[in-house]
């Protein structure tokens, strides 16, 4: 299902192409790793002996890990989680020089949190390379408690730290790498408000 | 009349030759008090008025420090084959001079996200850097400037950027066959550090094709180069709005023709950067002398566009929505 624009803040996505750099870090989630597979058809001759995959595959298991270790990146990074992966990110990004180019792919989630890192490094959001695959699994921020609550597929979520009923708005946050969400019933904490999959 | 073309009223309050080539005007505003605050890479455009002549308006970058606004500071390069604003600078503004001066824009600001502030000047592009080195500094701001010449003679405020950042400033004198090792500088740059660079025209393609060619975002690399009107052909314009056919004269711009003709278009920088004056062709037979940094090349293949400030036609007809 494509993402389409609704609001300014809402992001949109593109399809992964390579740039010109002397370095390419590669990040994804998922079924991102189908985004990196299609990008290298398009790759310069040597364009991944100067790059750096890291991949978190979640439920995809062992689907597309010999795939992406073919491509023969210079390094090669399977981690467990977004959480687990993003104090290695900081760490490489901190001692990387201009002319390193950063591709996101996969869910919102996983592109959402590298790019709060890559902007916190000091890369502008616009030169960030993004390609939406997979879930559509939003994290979310409970704009009451400030609590995060990853993976929401639900309209309405339960937040997982307050316990409030949220409307998830597609208000979103780069700085925060998440979605808004606002209590649906307010005024009357009584009132049960149906609850669908709405971002599978 | 544009935003951004509101006048001020100045005295000039000095007039300081610094070399063979370049002599810096100070202006004092004639009713007393502040100037309007700027930032570092503002320019203003001067009104330059002389007795039977058409005026001329011409930008220049403010140098002055962007803290101190008791008075603005500009550095003319003398052209001697120009049009002659520079010439009229040099010869006839004199201090106590009332002259006006635009607000000032700034179309070369500095993104202060940048982690880091890598400055390249060619010249007397060394202008807009003045003013930002004062400006960082001030602030604690991490920068490096490295700036070409052709002599020591004409290394118009080297020794000043020298000795006020010492080893921040990089001086390389082209006659000594010292170079920027343009790659190595390009390729060494912590993550976050944008790029800005003002010189001449040859030395801004260099800089910015080695940077796209080095992977450098187009979003980190900022560059400016005013354009001044080049003399050329006369040639003959209508302008479909208001009605008039004008003729555009040898030592004329577009832009001063239509504004001789009465007609008040929008303008900003009058060197080809801000696209304030961009305008649309209704119809044309002949081929467009484009000199702008602005209109991208599908504009100017479409042949639909035209910055008047800086550039010129020939041909049989040109029509303008004007």
């Amino acid at each position: 299902m494509p993402i389409e624009p609704t609001i300014k803040s809402r992001p949109v996505y593109g399809t992964l192409s390579p740039q010109k750099g002397t370095e390419h870090l590669l990040i994804a989630d998922a079924e991102g790793a189908q985004a990196i597979l299609d990008l290298a058809k398009a790759a310069p001759e040597g364009f991944f002996s100067a790059a750096e995959i890291v991949f978190i595959p979640r439920a995809t298991g062992d689907r597309y890990v010999a795939a992406l270790k073919g491509l023969t990146p210079a390094r090669f990074y399977e981690g467990p989680s977004i959480a687990a992966a993003l104090p290695r990110l900081r760490q490489t990004l901190a001692t990387a020089h201009v002319g390193l180019r950063v591709y996101l792919a996969g869910t919102e989630g996983l592109m959402g949190q590298a790019m709060q890192v890559a902007l916190e490094a000091g890369i502008d959001h616009s030169s960030i390379q993004t390609e939406h695959r997979g879930s559509l699994a939003r994290r979310v921020q409970c704009v009451h408690c400030k609590g995060i609550t990853e993976d929401v597929t639900t309209q309405p979520v339960t937040c997982a730290h307050c316990g409030l009923t949220l409307f998830v708005r597609d208000h979103y946050s780069r700085r925060l790498a998440a979605f808004q969400g606002v209590c649906i019933n307010a005024e009357d904490r009584s009132e049960q408000v149906p609850v669908e999959e709405a971002f599978p | 009349m544009s935003s951004g073309t509101t006048k001020l009223d100045v005295t000039v309050a000095d007039v300081v030759p610094v070399n063979e080539l370049v002599t810096r005007f100070h202006f004092r505003p004639t009713s007393g008090g502040l100037l309007p605050t700027f930032s570092g890479g503002a320019h203003v455009v001067v009104e330059m008025r002389e007795e039977g002549k058409a005026p001329r308006l011409n930008p220049y970058s403010l140098m002055s420090s962007p803290l101190d606004t008791t008075e603005y500071t500009i550095s003319v390069r003398r052209d001697d084959a120009g049009r002659g604003g520079s010439l009229f600078m040099h010869n006839r503004v004199k201090p106590g001079d009332r002259m006006v001066v635009s607000y000032p824009v700034n179309l070369f600001s500095l993104d202060l996200r940048a982690k880091k502030h890598l400055m390249i000047a060619g010249g007397i592009g060394i202008t807009p850097f003045v003013a930002q080195t004062a400006q960082l500094a001030a602030e604690g701001g991490n920068f490096e400037l490295h700036y070409a010449c052709r002599t020591a003679a004409l290394f118009t405020y080297g020794d000043l950027l020298r000795e006020r950042y010492g080893k921040r400033v990089h001086l390389y004198h082209d006659d000594r066959g010292e170079k920027i090792a343009l790659d190595r500088l390009l390729t060494s740059q912590p993550l976050g550090t944008h790029l800005y660079v003002c010189g001449p025209a040859p030395m801004i393609d260099w800089v910015r094709g080695r940077a796209a060619a080095l992977g450098w975002p187009t979003e980190n690399v900022h560059f400016e180069h005013f354009s001044a009107p080049q003399p050329g052909k006369p040639f003959d314009v209508t302008l479909a709005l208001s009605g008039k056919t004008i003729r555009v004269g040898e030592q004329q711009s577009l832009l001063e023709a239509i504004e001789a003709a009465g007609v008040d278009p929008p303008y900003l920088c009058r060197g080809g950067v801000c696209g304030q004056c961009e305008t649309n062709v209704v119809s044309h037979d002949g081929t467009f002398l484009h000199n702008d940094h602005w209109l991208s090349d599908e504009d100017r293949a479409s042949g639909r566009k035209i910055m008047p400030c800086v550039s010129r036609f020939e041909g049989k007809s040109l029509v303008l929505e004007r």
